[in-house]
């Protein structure tokens, strides 16, 4: 069945405004096959900068196109951070919760962790300092690549069209 | 009803269609997939195409058959476990064991039962011990296909005029397996010798009837023998009901419209997840670790070879590719071990296919065409694939709830790409903390319990809204947490109270469903083996894109207390643990106090008016903190649910006491201390790079605690890529180790 929303309905999704009517009609309804661009069409209109985006990534962050043609990783404030087959996460900052001082100003004592078994990695946006992303991982664990995604077989294969 | 049958004898030769043996047919069922990428070779669905309104009637039968069964069959149980919460569930196979329809309920086991049934199959159980109309078949064991001993299967051929054409299977959780300690899940022991009554896809029953020596073997085997019988009874009920389903489908469309309608429905559901993965899922590889920790070191009640710490790995890796196909990997997970965490493959195929039920695929014709669509590979000797078969699995569950929570925020990175916001969940909490224990009860008989609260956690925050509060599980997305009365029947401990544990919900923009606590007191029994379980040292779940994980657990018991007097002199008791920086029972209660991060013990010893701290978990967050709404962080405080003194550093909410005496939110003051903590977030913050160097030298020194370097040390030597992976990322020597 072909279903397609407006996209003011959309917007308000995203902003978390839809109402809870709304957004049960969204969820137990058929998927609109046009979400994708119409929500990169909205991702766009919230961002300040032009390089066309080819896929939201994660919250605030997008993979844009350069006029280059390079592929990078870029933030709702515009910290550019590397090549989309690059993790990002090395290239932004970051703030390790490795103490019981630390992790109890977040966690009453005994409801978060031990420090000896797991630290909080916090990721940071560098011109914002929007926190994107916490990783709770052992002492000495690699950090983690979240989403490595294959944008050439979505676009050709599933969207059935080039890569813009 | 026996009479769709010619014979009624114990043994029918090549009971396959057109004459084949099962072994044949199953054979004959992956070859063809092999070849065609199809089910059966199924390019074509005729009824499906062509008579769709027929496909749908046939479908709606046999699926109002399987809820009606689990619905009657409830019933029928006494076990609080199976009619207050629900544990039970049904499904209809083909005659190779694929899953075609299924009830609701704890619905993971519907492809455990398929892998009982291929196991039969698979080792000629047409010959020996015979399959044959009125035969009754139980499994227990997770090695043939079972996610723990406590998962008790029964299965039943469906036979019409000396063929068979199918299966049904039911299954209920047992309250106490008759294992080494009581509960249904107890541990502590070395390997499957203290599991308890094990049934390994074993012939129970003729004629539609149970052995008498078989339900005799279960009652002198387990503790709540009345329980275990009762459920026997309501599993059989329910295959009979869903078995008397199919004749009707049949008598109405017909035997051969039957058999096309069950090999189209599969290879239809096949069919529907590539179809939804392509919908909704974004193609390229995920990675989404997690951990769960085992302090046992000092723990005297545990098996000496048990008697260490250790911490499991479970490094998931998601790659969806061009055609639509959905691979998990765990390679890189540690070494098995002798405790009772250990997992088999079939209940890790099964959890992967119950958070596709509750996921990509939340449609009631979800079947075992996902299994065709997917693929999970499991590291041979490792915890999730053992290569020693006497493991043991009481509690396989703790190792693998934690182990799927990323798969559920893998795909909500899909949906984010994709734009299905509204489908988007940070991962399900744990379920815990697990009580269980036994001795003898408060009616003076021996017993044993399992308390199900469990079933009702926190939900994760969702992209456009906060978490429900104690509401589920990832084992059963119909969460009951059942009466306080009918567990204070059940259960020797009385419940002081039930209520939400504020700061359990994880932080984020969106937070998670705030977790519950319950205060037991042990009360008209002179001693129980009480046992609590989960993570303590770690979180088992985590946020996504900036949100924090709900709380980890703690241990909280007082052993000989002075409840009584406090009762006999009518002073106040604590009614909740609440805060545990500012604990309600230390501050009221006298006693032993044991309040410490061993959320997970062995079986321990408690007596009359002790008390024991039972905390559940929230839901994980989902984005930043500081963009969430300052009026909703002052309704989580004033709702109890968030303690006041959190909502600045967490939230950057500054909060003023309002005319009427509820807390609110001051909003300039809030966006001057966000605006000053987003500064100080970056002053204190490094470039990554800079981490990575010195976290370097910590591992090159190897300056970790002394579990997680033999978790590394475990995985690098089970996997030659994790371990490449590894020291490629630390800039190590090729042959470094710890």
């Amino acid at each position: 069945m072909s279903v397609s929303h407006d996209i003011n309905t959309l917007r308000e999704l995203k902003d978390g405004k839809l109402s809870f009517e709304k957004l049960h009609g969204l969820i137990s309804g058929f998927k609109d096959a046009d979400r994708f661009d119409k929500m990169v069409q909205i991702w766009q209109e919230s961002v300040e900068w032009d390089d066309p985006i080819l896929l939201p990534l994660a919250e605030h962050l997008f993979v844009v196109r350069k006029p280059d043609g390079r592929r990078i990783v870029k933030s709702t404030w515009g910290h550019e951070y590397c090549d989309v087959q690059e993790n990002w996460k090395l290239h932004a900052k970051v703030f390790v919760r490795d103490t019981e001082e630390l992790i109890n100003e977040l966690y009453p004592d005994k409801l978060g962790c031990d420090p000896e078994w797991m630290q909080l990695r916090e990721y940071y946006d560098p011109i914002s300092g929007t926190l994107l992303e916490v990783e709770v991982v052992p002492p000495g664990y690699p950090i983690v690549h979240d989403f490595k995604p294959d944008i050439d077989t979505f676009y050709r294969e599933w969207l059935g069209r080039p890569v813009p | 009803m026996l009479n769709k049958v010619k014979a009624a004898d114990s043994r029918i030769a090549n009971i396959g269609w057109e004459g084949k043996t099962l072994r044949q047919m199953l054979k004959e069922s992956d070859d063809i997939f092999d070849r065609t990428g199809h089910y059966q070779g199924l390019k074509d669905l005729k009824i499906r195409n062509g008579q769709p309104i027929l496909y749908e009637k046939i479908f709606s039968h046999l699926r109002g058959g399987l809820v009606n069964a689990r619905s009657t069959a409830l019933n029928i149980s006494a076990s609080p476990i199976v009619k207050e919460i629900g544990e039970l569930s049904f499904a209809l196979y083909t005659p190779e064991g694929e899953s075609v329809a299924l009830s609701t309920g704890i619905i993971v086991h519907v492809h455990t039962m398929a892998d009982a049934i291929k196991y039969m199959i698979r080792n000629n159980y047409e010959q020996n011990p015979g399959i044959a109309p009125g035969h009754v078949f139980c499994n227990n064991n997770s090695m043939i296909g079972d996610v723990h001993t406590a998962d008790v299967h029964t299965l039943i051929p469906i036979f019409w005029e000396g063929e068979l054409i199918g299966w049904a299977g039911g299954v209920t959780h047992e309250i106490d397996v008759g294992g080494i300690q009581p509960g249904s899940m107890c541990y502590g022991h070395a390997d499957r010798y203290g599991d308890g009554l094990l049934v390994s896809a074993e012939l129970v029953g003729t004629n539609d009837l149970f052995h008498e020596d078989y339900l005799q073997r279960c009652r002198d085997n387990v503790r709540a023998e009345m329980y275990w019988v009762l459920d026997e009874k309501t599993r059989l009920t329910g295959c009979q009901l869903v078995r008397e389903q199919v004749y009707r489908t049949i008598e109405e469309v017909g035997l051969e419209t039957y058999k096309s309608f069950i090999r189209e429905a599969v290879e239809e559901g096949r069919r529907t997840l590539i179809g939804k993965v392509k919908q909704m899922a974004f193609p390229g590889e995920y990675e989404a670790p997690t951990f769960i920790d085992l302090p046992w070191k000092d723990d005297e009640t545990v098996h000496p070879l048990a008697r260490k710490d250790t911490m499991m790995h479970a490094p998931l890796r998601m790659k969806i590719t061009g055609d639509g196909h959905m691979g998990l990997s765990f390679d890189g997970a540690n070494q098995w071990d002798y405790h009772s965490f250990n997992c088999a493959p079939s209940p890790m195929q099964g959890a992967m296919w119950v958070q596709l039920t509750q996921t990509l695929w939340n449609s009631d014709k979800i079947n075992d065409g996902a299994y065709y669509a997917t693929s999970i590979e499991l590291p041979k000797g490792s915890w999730c694939n053992p290569d020693y078969d006497k493991v043991s699995t009481t509690l396989t569950w703790f190792f693998l709830i934690p182990s799927f929570t990323g798969f559920v925020r893998s795909l909500a990175r899909s949906y984010f790409a994709r734009g299905y916001l509204e489908e988007i969940s940070a991962s399900y909490p744990c379920t815990w903390n697990l009580l269980q224990g036994g001795g003898i009860n408060h009616f003076g008989q021996p017993s044993a319990f399992t308390n199900f609260e469990i079933s009702c956690q926190g939900t994760g925050a969702a992209y456009v809204k906060d978490g429900e509060a104690a509401c589920a599980a990832m084992w059963n997305p119909e969460g009951d947490m059942g009466e306080v009365e009918t567990w204070e029947h059940l259960e020797p401990l009385l419940y002081l109270g039930r209520g939400r544990k504020a700061n359990t919900s994880g932080a984020g923009k969106y937070r998670g469903g705030c977790g519950a606590e319950s205060l037991r007191m042990l009360f008209k029994t002179q001693s129980q083996i009480l046992f609590s379980a989960g993570e303590g040292h770690v979180f088992s779940s985590a946020g996504v894109f900036g949100g924090y994980p709900g709380n980890s657990g703690y241990r909280h018991n007082v052993h000989n207390s002075n409840m009584k007097e406090l009762a006999a002199a009518k002073a106040p008791y604590p009614t909740l643990d609440g805060d545990p920086e500012n604990s309600a029972i230390s501050a009221m209660v006298k006693g032993d106090e044991v309040f410490d991060l061993n959320q997970m013990t062995g079986p321990h010893p408690f007596g009359e008016y002790d008390l024991y701290a039972s905390v559940q978990r929230g839901g994980p967050g989902l984005g930043d903190p500081l963009e969430r709404d300052p009026a909703s962080v002052a309704g989580d405080v004033n709702a109890g649910e968030l303690l006041e003194r959190f909502a600045k550093p967490i939230y950057g909410v500054v909060l003023t006491k309002g005319a009427d005496g509820r807390l609110q939110a001051d909003l300039a003051a809030t966006q001057t201390e966000r605006a000053a903590m987003r500064k100080r977030r970056l002053e204190r913050a490094v470039d990554t790079k800079d981490f990575i160097a010195r976290e370097r030298e910590r591992v090159l020194a190897g300056n970790i605690n002394a579990p997680i370097r033999a978790m590394y040390q475990s995985s690098m030597k089970l996997s030659t890529r994790w371990a490449a992976h590894f020291r490629n990322f630390w800039s190590l020597a090729d042959d470094f180790s710890f």
